[in-house]
Parts: structure tokens; sequence; C-alpha cells
């Protein structure tokens, strides 16, 4: 009887393995007879074009390998970027949206349901399109914040110029592990003798203290360099040294933020909401002040209500951080599955290295946010 | 065990399906492109996304330019009516998928013929309809006049995909000047970045700015730098292994060359019948077996003149009447100063 059961599973298997046996062939006999090569040299080929921004050296005499580092590290840049500020946007907006104020109550709303309801790829055209159009041209900019200049070719901004960085860095690094250390140690003495410690303050000082030292004994400095108008030509300017972030990464965050925020302010909702409010009540008879009754017993429900679906979003981000090749942000499907592909014609490889890296990327999310969805889910005793 | 009858039969008839799919696909091996389109009663062809003079369709959908008169040349030889083409507007990173996988026969979308494109990528190019070159475009306000004046942290706007990108970055790193490249998927989106006053320049062949300036806010605003930095044949290209169907699509332009060359033209075709030219009388299917080498009839030259007209025709009807390249330039006959030159058909 047990060869019942496994009969048509083994068939099943035999079948998906036939189906990708044929479609294997086929493209290889295909490719044959086209003269079309199978293989992964093509990546330390010199790639000999140039992009625009990037996070690490390059420049065109650099591999095929380089200019998918520079892809994904620029798609890794604009998610990242667009996740912190979506989910602060989508906090806010989540609130307001429970808020008894009849006007930031209905303003929360027509934001979610405007910018859930557009495309998002209109959205990137608008932000992009409009805000080039409204922009001044570098020589009419005029200066906020100090030294930065909102132009349309960029937003030109003070560049930090470090002297000994190394040492500053692992200043920061070593101040993070005696803040975790602290932090146990805190929890520890709450535990087992009820004392506590203004946690965050020595947190924030410790933070603020090491790094401060190595500036004073560490040789570390630091200067500013400030972007200064060049011309061009009669009626053409730019702008030189500092730091200049290209009009396109921010209409591309501005676009995913604004889109995402909507969707996790939902949620947000939807958590809150789905706390009782008989649960807040027991708490505030127990003698809570209300910032632990939110922080010991609204949050912890409520949070397993928002993660689930907010990791969702941050995947929607990320992916959706692929429509970047409309508007010129030399994101991964831009330089790689784009220009390189077309440079070396090698498309089923390189769709395949695309595919696998966003699979990986949005598999590492999903796992950081099972992670902490876990870790600080209510064990029911 | 009988509860799986059912299943299995259905699985082994897929099966079977699957195989005779494969041994079909072995067994049809001579020009199977021509019998296809036969077959179909369409050619069907890849054309860019809107490039007016080259391949543009207008809003009731009607596609014009002379990369479109390619593919209505070979319906003609083909099928015996010109307008029996079904058009697929292509992006430049697609456009080579579509063609080696076999979504289109004929790619004619002003594309450069390259050497690694012709033999890395498994295509073939069958010939040159246009010879171009890459050069600049800038705002007139700018006073700039040459590339001379191009200055470090000039910005370019471009299209990814295409050699553009790579002889943006030869000229600029032989002339020492550091530059931003701004690179879009689309040429529209190119176009509205560069008007709006995002880049400094735009940068692409000179056809396609002569073609694109006309799609400005206001394109007298606007001028191309006489440098011409690269070479850029611009020619159809069809899948490689198929060499009848390649034969076809280069005679079929080479005809179009030809009868210009020979003063045969769309309105006087059927008169030449008669001439005292042996060359002529070839080229209109009066003399010789001209289409027997390609499994075609002996008119097929003549449709394609009648039909489409000659080279000269189409280069006037799409690229000088519409005012984007008046003048032919090195797309002038080689008798005429130029250098077009195409093998005699014979």
């Amino acid at each position: 009887m047990k060869f019942k059961k496994i009969l048509p599973q083994f068939l099943t298997l035999l079948f998906i393995v036939l189906i990708f046996g044929f479609f294997t062939m086929n493209a290889q006999e295909n490719m044959d007879t086209r003269g079309i090569e199978f293989g992964f040299g093509f990546l330390s080929k010199e790639a000999s074009f140039d992009i625009q921004f990037s996070l690490i050296d390059y420049d065109g005499s650099m591999s095929y390998g380089r200019a998918y580092l520079v892809g994904l590290l620029n798609t890794l840049l604009v998610s990242f970027i667009g996740i912190i500020l979506s989910t602060i946007l989508g906090i806010i907006i989540g609130v307001a949206r429970l808020s008894p104020n009849y006007l930031i109550n209905k303003t929360a709303s027509f934001y979610v349901e405007f910018f859930r309801n557009v495309p998002l790829l209109l959205q990137i055209f608008f932000w992009y399109f409009a805000a080039l159009r409204a922009l001044p041209m570098p020589e009419d900019a005029s200066l906020f914040f100090g030294s930065s200049y909102m132009t349309i070719k960029g937003l030109y901004t003070v560049a930090p110029v470090w002297n000994n960085f190394d040492i500053f860095f692992i200043a920061l690094i070593i101040a993070i592990i005696v803040i975790f250390f602290f932090n146990k140690f805190a929890k520890k003495k709450q535990e087992e003798e009820g004392k506590q410690y203004p946690k965050f303050f020595i947190s924030l000082g410790i933070f603020i203290i090491i790094p401060a030292i190595t500036f004073i004994v560490g040789g570390v400095d630091l200067s500013w360099s400030f972007p200064e108008l060049k011309q061009l030509a009669k009626t053409s300017f730019t702008y030189e040294g500092g730091m200049g972030i290209p009009p396109e990464l921010i209409a591309l965050t501005l676009a995913l933020t604004l889109y995402t925020a909507t969707f996790i302010a939902e949620n947000v909702r939807a958590g809150i909401q789905g706390v009782g409010k008989g649960q807040k009540e027991a708490a505030a008879s127990i003698g809570l002040t209300p910032s632990q009754v939110l922080k010991l017993v609204i949050m912890p429900q409520a949070l397993r209500i928002i993660i689930p679906p907010t990791t969702n979003q941050y995947l929607n981000l990320t992916k959706n951080s692929s429509l970047a090749a409309a508007i010129a942000y030399p994101d991964l499907v831009l330089v790689f599955a784009g220009t390189a592909m077309m440079q070396t014609g090698r498309a089923i490889e390189i769709v395949g290295i695309t595919m696998a890296t966003y699979l990986t990327i949005s598999l590492a999310i999903s796992m950081f946010m099972n992670w902490y969805n876990k870790r600080i889910a209510i064990q029911e005793k | 065990m009988f509860k799986y009858v059912k299943q299995l039969t259905s699985l082994v008839a897929m099966i079977a399906v699957l195989f005779t799919f494969t041994t079909e696909t072995m067994a049809a091996k001579k020009s199977k492109t021509l019998k296809n389109t036969q077959k179909k009663g369409f050619v069907r062809c890849g054309v860019s996304q809107g490039l007016p003079g080259f391949s543009n369709a207008d809003a009731a959908g009607n596609w014009t330019g002379v990369d479109v008169d390619v593919c209505r040349a070979v319906a003609a030889a083909v099928l015996g009516d010109a307008n029996k083409v079904k058009f697929t507007p292509l992006s430049a990173k697609e456009r080579f998928t579509a063609l080696t996988s076999g979504e289109i026969d004929i790619l004619s979308r002003n594309t450069t013929w390259t050497l690694s494109r012709d033999a890395d990528i498994g295509l073939t190019f069958v010939g040159v309809n246009f010879y171009d070159g890459q050069g600049f475009m800038v705002r007139k306000d700018s006073g700039i006049t040459s590339t001379s004046q191009f200055k470090d942290g000039i910005s370019a706007c471009t299209n990814i995909g295409t050699t553009t990108e790579l002889n943006m970055r030869d000229f600029f790193n032989s002339k020492g000047i550091s530059y931003t490249p701004v690179a879009f998927e689309k040429a529209d989106e190119v176009v509205a970045a560069y008007d709006a006053g995002r880049c400094d320049t735009y940068t692409t062949d000179k056809s396609g700015l002569a073609a694109q300036r006309t799609k400005m806010t206001n394109p007298d605003d606007h001028m191309v730098l006489p440098e011409t930095i690269s070479k850029e044949p611009l020619g159809p290209v069809v899948r490689q292994g198929d060499s009848v169907w390649e034969d076809i699509v280069r005679w079929s332009l080479n005809t179009m060359i030809e009868a210009e060359e020979y003063g045969v033209t769309s309105a006087n075709a059927d008169s030449m019948k008669t001439s005292d030219n042996p060359q002529i009388k070839r080229l209109v299917g009066a003399e010789g077996e001209m289409g027997a080498a390609f499994g075609l009839d002996n008119e097929w030259n003549l449709r394609i003149i009648k039909q489409v007209g000659n080279y000269g025709e189409s280069y006037k009807r799409n690229i000088a009447d519409t005012g984007i390249l008046p003048d032919r330039g090195p797309n002038e006959l080689w008798t005429k100063g130029g250098i077009l030159y195409v093998p005699p058909s014979r």
C-alpha cells in the first residue's frame, strides 16, 4: 500500500523533471543553432560603460561583476532608505488616522486613499518630471541649511572629509557593543533587584562620548567640503565639491516612501485597533503610566498584528525599486539587466543572476522580520 | 490501482505531446522562417517605439519610416503585399532577445552593426540602410558650438542598451573630461529629462537627435553639434542560422538601393520591363530567374519597387520631406558622392 502512496508523488516529480529537461534541452538546442554560448565568463570582462551614481569606486574600465555590485548596492540603498522612511511615515499616518481630531484624521485618510490608489510608476514619473520642472537651474538655486542647494541636477550638500575615519568607525562599533552589554546588565539588575536605570540617556551618552574621545586622542579629524557653483558654458552651470545626490534617487525614494507608507499606515491602524480596549484600562488600573501602558501592554500585542503584513510591504518596496529603470536611477535592473545585458547579449545568465539576487534580498528581509517578530512576540505562559 | 489510470494516461499523453513537439522542431530545418511567414500570412517585424523618419506610428497605428520600409519590402517580396507586416515596437534592451527568441523575424530598428553583436549574440546583420554617427545636442543659448567647449562636470542624457553609452565613454575619456552619464530606458524619457534641463547635452545617433529635436517643446532652442564621434552603420538584423531568410532580407534592401541607382521608381517600374538595359530588366523580373534561389517567383523585386518604391523615394518620403535630415549626406548613392553601394543583382 506504501507503493500506492508513493507512485503519484514519484510521477509528479518525474513530470516536473521532464518539463524542466524539455525546456533546458530546447533552450540549449536553440542557442546552439544560433551560435550562442552559455557561461558566466563575461562577468570578469571589461564593462566599458560608466554609471551615473555609485557607492563604491567604479569606472568603465572595471568588470561587469563590479558593475553588478554597483547596481546591487544602489538597489539596496534606495530600499533601505525607503523602508526606514516609509516605516516612520507609516506609523505617523497610522496613528493620525485614529486621532480624535477631525482635521488630522481626515487628512490622513485622504493621504492613504490617494497614494495607495494611484499606480506607482505614475507616481515615480510625477515626482521625477514634475519635480524636475519645478526645481531651479543650478545658477538660480538658493542656499538652504547654510550650505545646500536643491537644483534640477540634484541636491548639492556638504560632504564630510574624514581623517583616520577607520579609528572613528571602530570607536562607533565599540560604543554599540558597550551599549549592548550595559542594557543586558540593566535588565538583569531590574529583574533581580527591581532597580531601574535611565537606560536611554546612558546609552545615548555612551554613543556620543566614546567616538568623541577619538577626536581628542585618536587623531580623527573632520572637515567639510562645500559645493561651489561652476560655469560650464554661457547658460550652463553645475556644482563642484561637496556631495551631489541625483534627482533620480530623490524622486524614487519619495515615490516609494509615499506609496508604501500608506499600506504600513493601514497595518499600524489595524494593529492598534486590534488590541482590546479592556487591555488598556486594565493596565492603567494597576498603576502603569501611559507610556508604560503603550510600551508594555499595547505595543507588544499590536506588533504581532502589524509585523507580518508590514514584512510584505518591505518586500514590495524592494521589488518595486526596480521601476528605477524608467527614470535613470542606476539600480540593479538598469545597470545589470539593462546595459550589461545589452552589451553582452547574455540574456539567460543575466536574468537568472538578477532573479536570484532579488530572491536573496527578499528572503534576507523575510528572515530578519521573522526573527524580529519571534523576538517581540508575547510568550504565552 | 485503477484509481490512477486516468491520471496516468493523461500524463503519458502530455509527455507524448512534448516529444512530438521536439522532434518536429528538429525536422524542420531549411528556411523555417520563410515557411512560417508564408503560413502565417504576415512578416513579423521589430521596430522602435517611435523614432520619426525611421519607424514611427501615426495616431491611426500606421507605421512609416525607412526601417519600416525594409520590412514592407520583404512582405512585398515574400507575400505579395507590402501591408502584410505585423510591427512589434521594442526598446533597445528588448530588441535582440525578441529576435533570438523567435518573437520577430526581422529586426529593423536603427540598430548599429558592430563586430560583437554580429559575432557574439546569435545575430546576423544583412546590410546598411542608413549611415549614421553619434553626435551631441545642446541648447543654443548655452553658446556651445563645438564639443571642444565641453568642460569637466558636464552631464549627458542618453538611453541604455545602445552603443551610445560606450562611444560616449570613449569620447570623454579621450578628451580627459569628467562627465555624468544619465541613462534612461526609453527615448521619450531622455527627451523629457533633457528638455527640462536635467542634462547639459543629449547624445545619440545624429539621425536620432534630428528626429527627437522635433519632439522638444521648442525645437529651435536646440542644435546638433557638428562633430561626429563614431561610425554607426544602421541596418536590419535577422537570426543566425537561416541563411535563406537572411538572403531574402539582404536582397530586398539591395533591390531598393539598386533600383534608385538605375532610375527605377514605383511609378515607372512596369514600363521598365521593356528596357534595353539587361540590368534593369533583371531588377523588374523581366529577365533571368532571380527569385528561384530564395524559393520566390520572378517578380519579387518588381513588387518591392512598385509597392514600396526605391531607396531614394523612401528616404524622401520619410526623412527629407518630414524635415528631419533634408541633406542625404553619406546616404546618397556612390554615383552621386555618397557611400551607398550595393552588390549587383545578377
